[in-house]
């Protein structure tokens, strides 16, 4: 499915310009890291992709068909949302009701809700705890409950805010591995996040905003390269490591370890 | 008023202390012993389900005082027992920030301001007092410009300063973090943690909890790792987070020093020729 924004803008009550003009595609397959400063207005974008916010301009569309005459129940099909603050997306008492509601909704019903919930369960690493109170569950536990009740309702859009947020580096590797099955099913996703390792090794584009505008677009590679640096800086980030030590021996944008390995393995010819 | 005595560095401390929650059949931490010394910053380390959190609410008073539950063992300041104490009298020593910023808001507050004012207003100090740290702690953070905002509508890292600006306000003596700076981007961090060892060299004793190694690589004196609600391993940082046992404990290996073994591996090893 493609995704569609044309020139979106909105503003909070009170508040600054949230997003000014806002132009992205994103098409079936794609992985797309959202970045920036607090206050940016990433998780706003996210929020604009299911109807949760409409924008005060622009358009929102899902396969050419304008978001402004669909409800959010019907964008929720397309596209699903993860929270930033998984207490704010919880709401069930027990588990495998969390991960199924989105699905039920959905029109799943009988073994085929339970596979779906069993599947999304297995795809965190949150197996065995089906009949769990979600409060009785860690901080890392509850932050991939709320991935699993999004991958659930098995929607060709997915939407993270801050995936990694207290995970700890085996959940972490998950959600990576995760990502890029998704992306290989042909669904994109597109996540927020201020772990640039982890934005470089997992995704294929990485959009920069500032200020509610697109400061940056483009793979990995182009956005972590030196000549993107300081608008990076301008934007309070960093680099990963990867592609700081890269640059640092002269071995040009290597934004992933890999990347670097490979490069540095063709200098100095081993 | 504060007792003022003189006294060596004043030490908040948990010593053989297991907890467990309330309808819970095991214990999530087990003869868990800590120091936290005035004047340095300890980290804790550990994977998900360690008690990392866990061991926060008991150091900031929380569990079981609220949430419930039973502790053994002995939780004091400068050797005096606090388990009896009352909240409000434990929270001019100690203050607490939990995982996710949005439910420490006290949702009272209309704007940023009178957020971070709640702590020291409830603390009884005069108005002017009270202003004076609020508008410091805001400085500090550099988010005077949010002042004037409803903190329920700000972005979630706004929010995170927001309640560690409400903590700073409080001048307390021992801050316990768990995960403060989760949601900040790189160049706000580097404020925080500046933020946090300025405190630290003023003589507080910050405890700061993190699933990820990067943020305790710079400033933590000595780091103590947590898996399954038992204490690890304790040391100062370099030795604790050069570890490769960390691994198998399920925690991140430092990214700098993950790149470094990974170029060592391939037969690729650094020396200080190559980064001239």
């Amino acid at each position: 499915m493609e995704l569609r924004l044309e020139s979106v803008s909105f503003d909070y009550p009170a508040g600054p310009r949230a997003l000014d003009a806002v132009d992205l595609v994103v098409r079936g397959g794609e992985t797309v890291a959202v970045i920036g400063a607090n206050g940016s207005g990433k998780t706003t974008l996210l929020r604009h992709l299911n109807g949760l916010l409409r924008p005060a301009a622009g358009r929102v569309l899902l396969d050419g068909a304008d978001g402004s005459s669909m409800t959010v129940a019907r964008m929720a099909m397309c596209v699903g949302l993860a929270f930033q603050d998984p207490d704010a997306q919880i709401f069930a008492a027990r588990v495998s009701e969390e991960v199924g509601f989105g699905a039920r909704n959905a029109g799943a019903s009988g073994r085929h809700l339970e596979a779906i919930v069993a599947q999304a369960l297995d795809d965190v690493g949150l197996r065995g705890s089906l009949d769990t109170h979600p409060g009785d569950l860690g901080t890392s536990a509850r932050k991939l409950l709320t991935i699993a009740a999004v991958l659930a309702m098995r929607t060709p859009i997915v939407a993270l805010d801050e995936p990694t947020v207290g995970l700890d580096a085996s959940a972490m590797a998950r959600i990576e591995t995760l990502i890029r099955s998704l992306a290989a099913e042909g669904r994109s996703v597109l996540a927020v996040s201020h772990d640039l390792r982890f934005v470089a090794e997992t995704f294929s584009r990485v959009v920069l905003l500032d200020g509610g505008r697109v400061a940056l677009d483009g793979p990995p590679e182009d956005v972590f390269d030196e000549a993107a640096w300081p608008r990076l800086r301008a934007s309070g980030l960093e680099p990963p490591p990867a592609a700081r030590l890269g640059a640092r021996l002269g071995l040009g944008s290597t934004p992933t370890d890999a990347a670097l390995l490979v490069a540095w393995q063709r200098t100095s010819g081993v | 008023m504060r007792e003022r005595r003189c006294t060596a560095a004043v030490v908040l401390s948990l010593r053989g202390g297991s907890y467990r929650y309330p309808g819970a059949a095991l214990d999530s931490l087990q003869d868990v012993s800590l120091e936290l010394p005035e004047g340095s910053i300890t980290g804790l380390l550990g994977a998900a389900e360690s008690g990392l959190s866990t061991l926060c609410l008991v150091l900031g008073g929380l569990a079981p005082r609220v949430i419930g539950g039973e502790l053994r063992g002995t939780l004091s300041i400068d050797g005096q027992d606090v388990r009896e104490w009352p909240m409000h009298r434990l929270s001019e020593s100690v203050v607490l920030s939990v995982g996710q910023p949005a439910g420490q808001l006290s949702m009272v507050a209309a704007t940023v301001y009178e957020e971070v004012a709640f702590g020291p207003a409830n603390l009884g100090l005069p108005r002017g007092e009270v202003m004076a740290r609020t508008e410091q702690a805001l400085d500090r953070l550099a988010i005077t410009g949010l002042a004037g905002r409803d903190p329920r509508r700000l972005s979630g890292g706004q929010q995170q300063l927001v309640v560690l600006a409400g903590l700073l306000a409080m001048r307390p003596r021992h801050l316990i973090l768990d995960g403060p700076v989760s949601h900040l981007d790189a160049g706000t961090t580097e404020r925080v943690l500046g933020t946090l060892l300025d405190m630290a060299a003023a003589g507080a004793g910050v405890l700061v909890a993190e699933r990820r190694t990067t943020p305790l690589l710079g400033i933590s004196s000595n780091v103590v790792v947590m898996a399954a609600g038992r204490v690890r391993a304790v040391g100062s940082a370099e030795a604790v987070l050069a570890d490769p046992a960390l691994l198998a404990l399920g925690i991140e290996e430092p990214p700098v020093l993950r790149t470094r073994r990974l170029l060592a591996e391939a037969g690729l090893g650094l020396d200080h020729e190559d980064l001239r």
